[in-house]
């Protein structure tokens, strides 16, 4: 049964005094907490296995390859890609991005193509396309949000036409929690032969994702925001796609045969994973996954579900809270702004009682303007928070009000 | 030290309703600062007659910490020489950062030392410098310009 009282038991920093308070960590979608099991899972790495990956012929080495490709393994079942080759190892979701931009932009962009995105993207959505379309004369084209932060797809037969020549969208916002129709998006641009690249940063942690049924062309996510170590993340991309494109980084462990003039690259997965990749990470990753498949998807999202609505109920009997992005479905977070108090203010002030949350642009500047503010609140949740975190972060919002109610 | 020390009553104040909130047409000092880690933003102009700020304003977006100190750094450059707005604006920095303590006994720095709880809170002292910067910069610039013309 689920549990999250349990579940807080795997968390050791959720133990934590902050301030001399319990930590009440509400910023999951910044990064998760890690369970005691990756971080073991680390360390036995690091005490027992240590060696460089696909280079040595001895133990240590064939332990090391052998860890990092179970992950590889693990990862492909994860979102049911159905070619292990197919699964990249990045430094994080905005790696494989680039990775993506630069190597299959590169190659297929010209001057007079559009790409598509939403305004709702992350900076790391946003960025990698802006330059390599000012380099190959190619444009940017949004779609754009209705007034409750959802895509407005009314106009996406003009928005998707015969000059775009790729498609990349957010599954589900950070910022405002949208849940993207990405299904519907994929299909409208597969009828135009376009390619898709999904960033589910935000929703492989808390939903299954399952390439083959979605039928993206890439996909991209964080190790970190799921439970794993920082510094790992991962591409999908469909074999062909991949296969096709040219390497992203040059270097040692993605070639066959370097002459002084030229060189020829190995096979996928590893044309994309130059220099030696971070081994412990993917391993810290493949146990993450392994927590996850444990606790069950359906037990998370119906957590999830639980802990937004209690949250919605609670912050809108707030007086003087203005709350971002759609009122009925959305992610396991939520936004939202107190009445004349800058985020920056309530967080260090809820800071004080050891409660955590973001506040800021949530590099995603283009939707702070959207909604016509400098920055916003977010409480994030994940599978380790209970409605008690949420009734502190009330109580915590309440201090913060007769705070500025002094000196009126 | 308590949070609701940080925002004391001279800082709320200032916070809602500052002081030379305002634009300045074809001010001789103006810059923009800009804090990258939350996205606020400030604008600072003034003019200078005979050598020293004789109208100063500043118009933005920024927490209570950011705009209060803003508003009361306009309040204090007014009448100030260049010279004197940079070493104060020096005096400031020293001072929010911890390395020399607000003064006690300054009328000058009375209002200012509200600000000495941010020493505290050690990611809040860019949003308390900003307005502080930017002014120093906007210096900076118009000595430049006064320098080329000679």
């Amino acid at each position: 049964m689920f549990d999250p009282i349990k579940i807080r038991e795997d968390f050791p920093i959720l133990k934590r005094l902050i301030k001399n308070n319990p930590l009440v960590y509400l910023d999951s979608a910044a990064t998760t907490q890690k369970p005691l099991h990756v971080i073991e899972a680390i360390e036995k790495y690091y005490r027992n296995n240590n060696a460089n990956v696909h280079r040595g012929a001895y133990t240590l080495s064939e332990e090391a390859t052998s860890l990092y490709e179970e992950a590889r393994l693990k990862t492909a079942g994860f979102i049911n890609s159905e070619m292990t080759e197919s699964i990249i190892f990045t430094r994080n979701a905005t790696e494989g991005i680039n990775l993506v931009a630069n190597s299959w932009g590169r190659a297929n962009l010209k001057e007079g193509d559009e790409v598509l995105l939403t305004q709702m993207e992350h900076h790391s959505n946003l960025i990698p396309w802006q330059l390599i379309t000012k380099e190959k004369g190619a444009k940017l084209k949004f779609i754009p949000l209705t007034p409750d932060g959802k895509l407005d797809l009314t106009n996406i037969h003009k928005l998707l036409n015969e000059k775009t020549k790729f498609v990349s969208v957010v599954h589900i916002s950070n910022s405002l929690g949208t849940i993207n129709p990405v299904e519907e998006i994929i299909t409208l641009a597969h009828r135009l032969n376009i390619p898709v690249l999904l960033d589910a940063s935000q929703s492989v942690p808390h939903r299954p994702v399952d390439v083959q049924s979605l039928d993206c062309d890439f996909l991209v996510f964080s190790g970190h925001k799921m439970l794993g170590p920082t510094g790992i993340g991962v591409l999908y991309g469909k074999y062909n796609l991949l296969d096709n494109m040219p390497p992203f980084m040059g270097g040692g462990e993605m070639i066959n045969e370097v002459q002084l003039e030229w060189s020829d690259f190995r096979n996928l997965p590893w044309k994309y994973e130059a220099g030696t990749p971070h081994i412990a990470g993917a391993i810290g990753l493949g146990v993450a996954i392994d927590y996850l498949k444990n606790i069950g998807f359906e037990n998370i999202q119906q957590h999830d579900k639980e802990l937004v609505s209690y949250a919605m109920e609670v912050l809108t009997n707030l007086d003087g809270i203005e709350i971002y992005g759609p009122k009925d479905t959305r992610g396991s977070l939520v936004a939202f702004n107190l009445k004349g108090v800058h985020p920056h203010d309530v967080s260090t002030i809820l800071d004080e009682d050891g409660i955590a949350i973001r506040a800021g642009h949530h590099c995603t500047q283009p939707i702070m303007r959207w909604l016509d503010v400098a920055a916003t609140v977010r409480a994030s949740f994940y599978l380790y928070n209970t409605k008690s975190d949420i009734d502190k972060l009330a109580t915590g919002l309440k201090k913060v009000k007769e705070i500025f109610k002094r000196g009126s | 030290m308590a949070v609701s020390d940080l925002y004391s009553e001279i800082i709320l104040e200032h916070y809602k309703e500052p002081h030379n909130v305002g634009e300045l047409d074809c001010p001789e000092v103006f810059a923009k600062g800009y804090n990258e880690s939350c996205g606020d933003d400030i604008k600072i102009y003034a003019q200078i007659k005979d050598g020293k700020v004789e109208e100063i304003k500043f118009k933005g977006k920024g927490c209570a910490i950011s705009q209060s100190s803003a508003s009361m750094m306009t309040d204090i450059m007014y009448g100030k020489t260049i010279d004197e707005a940079k070493e104060f604006i020096k005096q400031f920095k020293m001072k929010i950062t911890g390395e020399e303590d607000f003064p006690s006994d300054s009328d000058e720095w009375f209002e200012l030392s509200a600000l000495k709880g941010v020493i505290k809170f050690p990611v809040r002292v860019k949003c308390a410098s900003l307005s502080w910067h930017t002014l120093l910069q906007g210096i900076k610039e118009f000595e430049n310009k006064n320098e080329q013309k000679r």
